[in-house]
């Protein structure tokens, strides 16, 4: 069964895990395996995974690479220009010689966890699982992820900006997946931690390059305090062997901002769950996503986001684009907890089918128990307007381009989301080398735009 | 330039246009006139090309060329162009971006060379000053917040760069006060030249005013029932559409 094979593998005791040999690291493992034994793999009975089943995990044995593996040897690593400092791991091991932790400034502090838990170990105790603890307002769906997360945990990063520090240029995460002939796993582990009145962005990629089937188990927790603005991106584009599994929890402090980007290009499953809170008045969250899917490609966008404190706002878009007989699930809830009064609430799904065998499952919800608050949902699905394709072509642009422009179109303004221009360019990018035949130059767009 | 016989299209598999006959010279400039429903806008989007609007019998022969079987990019390529009566609104495409594409994919199909940035937006100005349009509207996305005049005066910018031979303005007047008309009016009169033909779409006379036909058809019941000079026009402006109408009405 695959949800034991993860924990019996032969390199259990065999290789070190990063700060093994701490005490209280080696309980959270142990918890963390125990948990994940009880509880196995989640499977469709549990509401939140009802449209998703991790399939690919099925009677095949995920291993972490030995100790003693080379990872392969990589020369291009993709990654996005002007960025003050990048940590690269390859198939979940640390590349030093890839990685550059540049020049960062007083009062900030950007590493890999591994690096963190012998440096200061008492810091990473202090503030590991703070955020995605096993409180009562958690459900029960991503358990099970995160348990074998905290049991496995090989690799990740910790990002720590002092109070008022601010970083002027994004820092960047690079995981990248691949060149391997026996089915691979790696479980990242992100601390994220902005105090008081300080401001960060981050890019993280998640990229899968020639053949091999891998599984990523990614745990990321952000704290973000009071007044601080902390932008988180991610780019999903693992190859077409990948189960990716992201687990995600934020909690956003009295007037601080916490913005984020998902897009999600590639992987033959993908699932991110977000935990999202809004416990200071005054917070503000915005979580936007893209998806662009092919193939055989499963995409799921799973999030809840809790207005738990009166006077917050969120705002949520997410715009995918479906082809051939790619699935996406859209499963994205507000809540409003009681007396949480003037909670600004909007959530927006819109997905464009470009073929008749593709499917969305689109379920926004919202949960209000307060009684002042401004709060909307949508979902539509639909196919290209015939008549602005027409109008294109009406004008001489072939087909393809076209379409490629209505596409581009369609996810403009879910991408306009993006705050950060060096970083909002890369993704439209990203999403124009996405789209077929890409006949026109990049460049021309970003000029015009 | 254009020779239009016995044509007959379904929409739907109901049949609009039954047995359509029409010849325009180069340099004429035709107004079909006629009451709702009588096949006005499905000739139009025959014309381009669109899917859906099936040619089932007759020929439509433009510069000695049969059009039915080619794909509404190929035509504009050859010089057809359509102004639609509601052009299409494009978010996250600037304008300047969607012109040169346009222009650019037509020199392309032409075999000839791609006009670059600047020289694009040299041209490009050059329009737009004869038009008396703001560079602004360049800027912002097709079609995007646009008023009902400003749209159409952006369908007559595309007329502008893509020099098409045969233009067809489908309604061009529909939802324009008298100001905007005449802008509009002036635009397309530019345009006029010995090698170019229009067909102007229209239900009411009143852009006839401007835009001076040197024929005009009345269009009823799917094909062409009466033909005459300008002075038709001032006539079914009087009397209306009722001795066409027929079961249609």
């Amino acid at each position: 069964m695959a949800s034991v094979s993860f924990l019996e593998g032969p390199l259990i005791g065999g290789r070190q895990l990063p700060g093994g040999g701490l005490g209280w690291l080696d309980a959270r493992r142990e918890a963390g395996a125990r948990r994940f034994t009880e509880l196995g793999l989640p499977t469709q009975k549990l509401e939140s995974w009802k449209y998703t089943r991790l399939r690919p995990l099925d009677g095949t044995c995920y291993q972490p690479v030995a100790a003693s593996d080379d990872t392969p040897r990589i020369d291009a690593v993709p990654g996005i220009a002007g960025t003050q400092a990048r940590i690269v791991f390859v198939n979940g091991r640390l590349r030093d010689d890839l990685s550059n932790l540049g020049d960062l400034p007083e009062g900030v502090r950007f590493m890999p966890l591994e690096t963190m838990l012998r440096d200061d170990p008492e810091w990473v105790e202090a503030h590991l699982g703070t955020v995605a603890g096993d409180g009562p307002d958690r459900g029960e769906s991503d358990q099970a992820m995160l348990a074998l997360n905290e049991a496995m945990m090989d690799s990740g990063f910790v990002l720590h900006v002092a109070r008022g520090v601010r970083l002027s240029k994004p820092v960047e995460v690079v995981y990248l997946g691949g060149f391997n002939d026996d089915a691979i796993a790696y479980f990242p582990r992100n601390l994220i931690v902005l105090e008081q009145g300080a401001q960060a962005t981050l890019v993280k990629h998640h990229v899968g390059q020639g053949v091999g089937a891998y599984f990523a188990n990614a745990v990321t927790e952000i704290s973000v305090g009071d007044g601080a603005i902390f932008r988180h991106y991610k780019i999903q584009a693992e190859s077409i062997h990948a189960t990716h599994v992201t687990t995600l929890h934020t909690r956003i402090g009295r007037d601080a901002t916490y913005e984020a980007f998902a897009l999600s290009i590639g992987g033959l499953l993908s699932r991110t769950e977000t935990s999202i809170t809004l416990a200071g008045e005054g917070a503000h969250c915005g979580y936007h996503g893209a998806y662009m899917m092919r193939g055989n490609e499963h995409c799921d966008n799973t999030s809840v986001i809790d207005m738990a404190v009166p006077h917050t706002s969120c705002k949520q878009v997410f715009k995918g684009v479906l082809d051939d007989e790619a699935r996406a699930v859209f499963q994205g809830k507000i809540h409003v907890a009681r007396n949480a009064q003037k909670a600004d609430g909007r959530m927006l799904n819109k997905t464009l089918l470009l073929s008749n065998r593709a499917e969305i499952d689109s379920k926004p919800e919202l949960e209000i128990y307060a009684d002042d608050v401004q709060c909307a949902h949508g979902a539509t699905s639909g196919q290209l307007d015939t008549t602005a394709l027409f109008y294109l072509r009406s004008r001489g642009i072939p087909e393809a381009l076209a379409r490629n422009m209505l596409v581009q179109s369609f996810l403009g303004d879910a991408l306009d989301e993006i705050s950060d221009e060096t970083v909002r360019e890369a993704f439209l990018d990203r999403v124009i080398h996405w789209l077929p035949a890409h006949c026109y130059l990049a460049g021309e767009w970003k000029e015009s735009a | 330039m254009l020779e239009i016989k016995d044509l007959h299209a379904t929409v739907g598999g109901t049949e609009i246009l039954k047995g359509l006959s029409l010849t325009v010279l180069p340099g004429e400039v035709h107004a079909i006139m006629g009451p709702n429903g009588s096949g006005k806008s499905t000739l139009s989007y025959v014309l381009a090309g669109r899917e859906g609007y099936e040619v089932t019998g007759g020929r439509i022969i433009y510069m000695g060329e049969d059009l039915t079987n080619l794909e509404p990019e190929e035509r504009a390529a050859k010089g057809v162009f359509l102004a639609f009566q509601y052009p299409v609104e494009i978010p996250g495409v600037p304008n300047s971006t969607f012109l040169n594409e346009a222009v650019n994919a037509v020199r392309r199909y032409r075999g000839e060379t791609e006009l670059d940035k600047i020289q694009f937006i040299k041209m490009l100005r050059a329009k737009t000053k004869e038009l008396g349009m703001s560079d602004e509207m360049l800027k912002r996305a097709v079609n995007v917040g646009f008023s009902g005049g400003e749209k159409k005066r952006n369908e007559v910018l595309q007329m502008a760069v893509l020099e098409p031979k045969l233009s067809i303005l489908d309604e061009t007047d529909s939802g324009l006060d008298i100001d905007a008309l005449k802008i509009v009016a002036d635009g397309i009169n530019a345009m006029r030249s010995p090698e170019r033909s229009s067909i102007v779409i229209t239900h009411y006379q009143r852009l006839l005013e401007y835009i001076v036909p040197d024929k005009v058809h009345v269009l009823a019941q799917g094909r062409i029932q009466r033909t005459g000079g300008k002075e038709l026009a001032m006539e079914l402006e009087e009397t209306g559409y009722a001795e066409f109408a027929g079961e249609a009405a």
